[in-house]
């Protein structure tokens, strides 16, 4: 049987420091009008703002300096990212770069991608966007039908992306596409590439969501040529890498903090003086994230020791997204208040907002469902 | 990339080592029959033996108090893995009640030692005698000593007490381990000291261990659950193999991963003295966790988990019970719950950051 581990971790010293500079600045920027903390931060997509975290080096943390990173420890980078979504700051523009793509670049791109790509993206300057799912491929990812056939220098992609959150915004986004055709092995035959949406061959549009927001897109690739420079590692790695990077992808607290701008709010709108119940309520909420947050951080401690701790990943996504989930299911029965459509506003702004969102949030980067079965292979059940 | 400081990593040979000290003793002490008249209630004074022979009873106690100088998280780690091995004893009880004593500079007597769960309104101490009554003492009529707290002249004190002809009744926890009520009128005591914030010292205290006990049980609540998804056949092949059942054993992972990690921050944050807001969440915590887990590990195990003879109840009648003691999820979740509504939401995240 796998034994989980999650492992203790202390913070190191230089983290606290680089935490209270991260809240200082997001307080000044929240202060002097630049967003509103109400907001769904890490899909929130505001590039000024991006650019502000750029400058302040708060991007590409743990990237080397020769590619415009700052050389410092994975966990300085969970603390970045806690204060950034705790705060409420828009960080949904350089999220997907600085969170698992940049990474990717880093360890399998080619020496071109590495020197032109990764300090734009340290700089606050370069989005990206997620290339996998597919019309007939989502939580089955090894069914991605968009294909390339070599082409001198290169290849050319044919198909469809769908479910790419900025992907009009971005400048560029990582697909993962079939390069041999399925053989016994599915996993097999796939690679990825590193597309630039500025080039000819890619067309963009928006798929709008329940509440008219627009964030996804399809992506259609008709010839689109991609330089054998931009194949990601070697040709046929395609599987190997995405499931390498899941758990950076799955176990950091993008995972359980979605939904904290209403748990705060909430606490405010109960007052200082709650019933047993709404005192209940909210001690249950605290008593999981400050677990949550525990077990966040270890992952994040394996992580910087070269572990891959896919499993214990998948555990912290499926109890953490539980938890976001829970959170507007409670509060709306303890606060006399009617869910309403808006930008977050006010608290009923806040509260539909939230309802409206919550349901993407056992879905996307690997559903409920797939993250159990993957936790079932971990306990030896698979 | 800087490597930094991201270990805080126990000593794993050591705590190897104790494990398999741990192992041995009940190999050789807590046979099934060992369990059953233990629950009948037999003292079982072999199992006992065996625990102070190698030292565990006092593990964490100071060299100078008689004890093996572990650490505080060694100790911990050792109690744990008596709950997964479903312990009929008060080791939990005699560790809290060693290091209580400890701390307010009392002598800890040799033996079992039990801990009355009641705060300072159950008792007053005058001119060195005891008045009061103490319901569902654990071991509270197998321990020759209890410790407790009291109202004296002073405030509150500890005090060391002897147990004989206090138990008036016994009662039984869930898993058939004795909760004892005692009463006491003008009875001396063997000692008593001041100690700051003795009743929500011991409460805490009492909580913390609790946590260990569950997350030790937990663990062995998922090992049994998942040998018996990997060998009951049934549609010819392994019930394990069905997505429905490994749905549910993935979530009942996840329930023990997060009460694991729970109880170690609360025992980590703890070493010196239990930690108010880390002992709440991981009670809280953990005391749901057993809940969801237990009905899962039953479901799972179908008829066979709801005989006496399979050995998953000796686990999950004591998660069942502990969930309840030293305060159950509702006590300590409406404490976090009053103080953090009390600050307002904007001092939350500073205060689970601890800047």
């Amino acid at each position: 049987m796998h034994q989980f581990r999650f492992d203790p971790v202390r913070l190191p010293p230089e983290a606290d420091a680089l935490r209270r500079e991260v809240r200082e600045f997001i307080a000044g920027e929240s202060a002097g009008g630049a967003f509103t903390p109400s907001r769904n931060s890490w899909s929130t997509y505001d590039a000024d703002f991006s650019r502000k975290c750029g400058q302040r080096g708060l991007i590409g943390l743990v990237w080397p300096k020769q590619y415009g990173g700052h050389e410092r420890s994975a966990l300085e980078r969970y603390v970045v990212t806690e204060e950034m979504l705790a705060g409420g700051a828009p960080v949904g523009a350089h999220w997907i770069a600085d969170r698992q793509s940049g990474h990717q670049i880093l360890r399998n791109g080619s020496d071109r991608a590495k020197a032109t790509i990764l300090p734009r993206i340290a700089a606050g300057e370069c989005f990206f966007g997620i290339g996998m799912s597919e019309p007939d491929s989502g939580s089955d990812l090894a069914a991605v039908r968009t294909r390339a056939t070599r082409s001198e220098g290169g290849w050319k992609l044919r198909g469809t992306k769908v479910w790419t959150s900025n992907a009009h915004r971005s400048h560029y986004l990582i697909a993962l596409v079939r390069t041999a055709p399925k053989e016994e092995d599915r996993h097999a035959g796939l690679t990825q590439f590193i597309v630039d949406l500025a080039h000819p061959g890619v067309t963009v549009r928006p798929i709008y969501n329940l509440y008219g927001g627009h964030d996804f897109n399809e992506v259609v690739f008709d010839d689109y040529f991609v330089a054998d420079d931009m194949v990601m590692g070697g040709v046929g790695m395609g599987w190997k890498m995405v499931t390498g990077e899941l758990a950076f992808e799955r176990s950091g607290p993008d995972r359980f903090l979605s939904t904290f701008q209403l748990l705060r709010q909430s606490i405010d709108a109960i007052g200082p003086e709650p019933d047993s119940r709404a005192a209940n309520e909210i001690g249950r909420f605290v008593a999981h994230l400050a677990t949550l947050r525990r077990m966040s951080t270890s992952v994040a401690g394996m992580l910087q020791q070269g572990a891959q701790p896919n499993v214990e990943a998948a555990i912290v996504k499926d109890i953490g997204t539980t938890f976001e989930r829970e959170i507007p299911e409670v509060f709306r029965q303890l606060i006399p208040t009617e869910p309403t459509l808006g930008r977050g506003a006010t608290y009923p702004e806040l509260l539909g907002m939230t309802m409206l969102r919550a349901p993407g949030f056992t879905i996307r980067g690997g559903t409920r469902e797939i993250l159990r079965g993957i936790i079932a292979r971990g306990l030896g059940l698979r | 990339m800087t490597t930094g400081d991201a270990s805080a990593a126990p000593d794993a040979a050591l705590r190897d080592d104790l494990q398999k000290t741990v192992d041995r003793v009940f190999d050789a002490h807590c046979a099934k029959a060992v369990r059953e008249s233990a629950e009948a209630g037999e003292w079982p004074a072999g199992l006992w033996g065996a625990l102070e022979e190698v030292g565990l009873p006092r593990a964490a106690l100071p060299e100078a108090a008689g004890g093996a100088g572990f650490s505080f998280g060694d100790a911990m780690f050792a109690l744990r893995r008596s709950a997964y091995l479903a312990a009929p004893v008060p080791l939990a009880e005699t560790m809290l009640a060693g290091r209580l004593l400890s701390a307010a500079g009392l002598e800890v007597p040799d033996g079992p030692i039990t801990v009355a769960p009641v705060g300072a309104e159950g008792f007053t101490l005058s001119a060195g005698k005891l008045s009061g009554d103490a319901p569902r003492v654990p071991w509270g009529n197998q321990c020759p000593h209890v410790v407790l707290v009291a109202r004296a002249e002073g405030g509150e004190v500890l005090a060391l007490a002897r147990t004989e002809g206090a138990a008036t009744s016994v009662d039984k926890n869930l898993a058939g381990e004795p909760r004892a009520n005692l009463h006491f009128e003008r009875a001396a005591v063997v000692a008593s000291a001041p100690l700051a914030d003795a009743a929500q010292r011991l409460t805490r205290d009492g909580a913390l261990h609790r946590c260990v006990q569950m997350a030790g049980a937990l663990e062995r609540t998922l090992e049994y659950s998942l040998a018996y998804a990997n060998e009951r056949v049934q549609f010819g092949r392994p019930i394990g193999k069905f997505q429905a059942i490994q749905h549910l054993l993935a979530v009942l992972a996840g329930q023990v991963a997060a009460a694991s990690a729970a109880a170690d921050a609360a025992v980590e944050a703890s070493a010196g003295a239990p930690d108010e807001f880390m002992v709440a969440v991981a009670k809280a915590r953990i005391g749901e966790a057993a809940g969801k887990v237990a009905e899962i590990a039953h479901q799972v195990h179908g008829a066979m988990g709801y005989t006496r003879e399979h050995n998953l109840h000796y686990v999950t009648r004591r998660l069942w019970s502990w969930r309840d003691e030293f305060g159950n999820e509702a006590f300590w979740q409406g404490r976090i719950g009053r103080s953090v509504a009390a600050n307002g939401g904007s001092a939350l995240w500073p205060m689970l950051t601890g800047t």
